[in-house]
């Protein structure tokens, strides 16, 4: 019996066991790639040739195309990881544990492009790459986190054990994710507030929201397919290393 | 090429940033998965590499 073959029967085991899950959710990735090419061919277009310049920031405002969405997948894929802790420490659940192993490079290497991105941005409107403020610093220590959680994975031979101590870890670091989030409320900082989810409505016009939107969810089914596809070499990878494990056992017997 | 205005190089660099940190982590994602499948089917057909135990 291979991986992908194993029995299940109800939707539960269907996501809860290793090999069904692998079954039934890699009939998803080729078309969440395509809906993912086209998105980005459909938001560069916009980005570049269809969104006008910013009345004061002229054409770095084309930044914010690529700012916003990774600076929201930072603290979405967060999310996605402190779902997944709660399902490893209440449930036990086993694909909680690959979901969060397979998420954290995706969520280091999204926080790292925000804070390039931002830097970029920053340099011609601000007039500096960098500030020690509210924002971007909670930015610098949510992307510290995420490679801690990377090599607490790293640091353990046996991964189920990994999975509770990075599952407790990572939750005592979701309290970085509402600061990063008010910060800009809290203290002073050169950051602007928030732009786009407010209660009066978002403060740009339509002509540059489109875009934004659209790689918003881009970048958003990006990460989606790289899971997808992460999640699925982690399962491998503990098959792997069990049938490994039975081989040794059988050589030392 | 549309123009860009005096910041183009911090558009076109950050761009360029995001596209090839992007191109990186498909690239890596795949080749990872390939060399796993690889191994667990070598695995699953009971043919284990040279050097490993038997």
């Amino acid at each position: 019996m291979s991986i992908e073959s194993a029995p299940g029967e109800n939707w539960w085991t269907r996501i809860a066991h290793p090999g069904q899950f692998v079954a039934w959710s890699r009939r998803l990735v080729l078309p969440l790639s395509i809906a993912t090419v086209l998105l980005f061919a459909l938001g560069l277009w916009f980005a570049f040739f269809n969104s006008p310049p910013d009345y004061q920031m002229g054409d770095t405002v084309r930044i914010m195309y690529v700012h916003v969405p990774t600076a929201w997948l930072s603290q979405f894929v967060y999310g996605v990881m402190a779902v997944s802790a709660i399902g490893t420490l209440v449930w036990r659940h086993p694909m909680a544990d690959v979901s969060m192993k397979a998420a954290a490079p995706l969520g280091a290497t999204f926080t790292a492009l925000a804070l390039y991105t931002g830097a970029l941005w920053g340099r011609p409107t601000w007039g500096t790459f960098w500030e020690w403020d509210g924002r971007m610093t909670s930015t610098l220590v949510l992307l510290l986190i995420y490679l801690g959680i990377i090599a607490l994975w790293r640091a353990f031979d046996d991964q189920l054990r990994a999975a509770r101590i990075v599952a407790i870890f990572t939750l005592v670091g979701a309290v970085n994710i509402p600061i990063i989030k008010f910060s800009v409320d809290w203290w002073a900082t050169l950051h602007q507030p928030a732009s786009v989810f407010r209660l009066d409505g978002p403060t740009m016009p339509p002509s540059i929201l489109t875009p934004l939107f659209i790689m918003v969810f881009a970048f958003t089914f990006l990460f989606l397919v790289l899971h997808l596809i992460g999640m699925h070499t982690e399962v491998r990878r503990r098959r792997v290393a069990s049938l490994e494990r039975r081989l040794a056992q059988k050589g030392a017997a | 090429m549309i123009d860009l205005g005096p910041h183009a190089v911090f558009i076109v660099c950050a761009y360029l940033g995001v596209a090839a940190a992007i191109a990186a982590l498909i690239g890596w994602r795949l080749v990872e998965a390939r060399r796993v499948s690889a191994r667990l089917a070598e695995l699953e057909a009971g043919t284990p590499r040279k050097g490993t135990p038997t």
